[in-house]
């Protein structure tokens, strides 16, 4: 009759806190609908591995993880999906925009700076690269560095770009004015050659990759998915990348970064210190994008809408999105999508680029 | 503020931190902020640059 208590005799407080965490995940991703393709996985996978003697933990989560993020693969395989879904339109008919996306990822280096005054430089470098808005990125890069905080690094990353909607707005309204919002940037639909559209992923992989080599992985999935997507002979396998494989491997990419979340991982100080940085990197990177701008109009005849500066950041398309949204409250006829979702997708590249940077002055 | 989030700052509380503080890395990192600035602006300029001919050689 022992075996009916024996293990539930096992359970620690800390493991039905790591059980309670794994249930607000869910919830956050059910019933406030945050990311839910990543938080669910993740949220059910954290109450697998904090079950007692769960043969979960050792077995299926650490063979999935030791076969797609101790080795970077998933992060890699996600980003091909996640090329074939952007269209870099906007941004080839205005490519200045891309300064924005730049100007956006000072919140790495930013956080960078802070974490180092609490965490070894390994774990500081991971830490910032939460503020790459990126999940992919933020995995690779604390992966390839060896850092200790993987999982907490990921939650962060996932759930702050979740709640982009709810972290900018204030930023931007307390870094413009009201006139500055109400700036209107006409856009001027300009065609994009079909050889400009498969030319650029190919030379953008070259270039940024001869500069950053470290970023050639991360760069060169990103831009493989998007030449899937722009050749015109490949349409299934766009299709594929985009819907099958991206879905596919964000499932695995879920449950198995869940090997990190156990209680003796996740439930330090440490954790909440980097709840807190990661908010610190999103709220610098959106200062950033949107204090460039501003600086920009300083010499600028043709004035830009400094919130689009904002957009650089690469939660995409929500940022974009929010911009223009923020932008029609101000002014209803003030059309700004364009120009943010260009400024979002080059925030893509940046923040790719970024990582390869931190990889490539702390590995 | 819910149970769950009660329990996780309990809990994150009492565990032994793996911390120290040491705000002189602070200044001491500021130099890698600029380089890593700097070479993200460089980039994205090259690739600026790599678009505008792409747009010339091939635009319709």
């Amino acid at each position: 009759m022992d075996i009916l208590y024996k293990n539930l005799l096992a359970f620690s407080w800390q493991d039905l806190v790591m059980i309670m965490i794994g249930c607000m995940l869910i919830y956050l991703a059910i019933g406030k609908e945050m990311e839910p393709s990543l938080l669910l996985p993740m949220g059910f996978g954290t109450i697998l591995v904090n079950i007692p003697f769960s043969d979960a933990l050792h077995g299926p989560i650490q063979s999935l993880y030791n076969a797609g993020i101790a080795n970077e693969l998933f992060p890699l395989l996600l980003f091909i999906g996640i090329g074939a879904m952007i269209d870099f339109g906007p941004l080839l008919t205005n490519p200045k925009l891309m300064f924005f996306g730049a100007a956006a990822q000072f919140g790495i280096f930013f956080t960078l700076c802070m974490a180092s005054v609490f965490f070894p430089t390994i774990d500081a470098a991971s830490i910032a690269i939460i503020g790459a808005a990126d999940g992919p990125t933020s995995i690779a890069v604390a992966n390839t560095l060896g850092s200790r905080y993987v999982g907490a690094i990921t939650v962060a990353a996932y759930s702050y770009m979740a709640l982009v909607p709810i972290i900018q707005p204030p930023v931007i309204k307390l870094l413009t004015t009201k006139k500055e919002r109400m700036i209107k940037m006409p856009y001027e639909q300009k065609s994009v050659s079909k050889m400009t559209r498969i030319m650029f992923p190919i030379i953008i992989t070259i270039v940024a990759s001869a500069i950053v080599p470290q970023a050639t992985a991360l760069i060169g999935f990103l831009m493989f998915g998007n030449l899937i997507r722009e050749c015109g002979v490949l349409d299934s396998l766009s299709e594929t990348a985009q819907k099958v494989l991206a879905n596919l491997i964000t499932i695995f990419l879920g449950i198995s970064v869940a090997f990190n979340m156990t209680s003796e991982q996740f439930l330090k100080v440490d954790t909440l210190l980097i709840l807190g940085l990661g908010l610190i990197a999103f709220i610098v990177d959106t200062a950033g994008g949107v204090l460039f701008a501003k600086f920009i109009n300083l010499f600028s005849k043709k004035k830009i809408n400094p919130m689009i500066g904002a957009a650089g950041i690469s939660a995409f398309p929500m940022s974009g999105r929010i911009v223009h949204k923020m932008g029609l409250e101000e002014d209803p006829q003030n059309f700004l999508l364009m120009h943010s979702i260009g400024v979002n997708v080059s925030g893509q590249i940046a923040s790719v680029i970024a990582g390869g940077i931190i990889l490539n002055l702390f590995s | 503020m819910n149970l769950s989030s009660f329990a996780l700052i309990l809990s994150a509380a009492t565990a032994a931190p793996d911390l120290f503080f040491n705000l002189g890395n602070f200044v001491h990192n500021l130099k890698y902020m600029g380089i890593g600035m700097l070479v993200i602006f460089v980039v994205i300029g090259i690739i600026i640059f790599a678009i505008n001919i792409i747009n010339y050689l091939f635009s319709k």
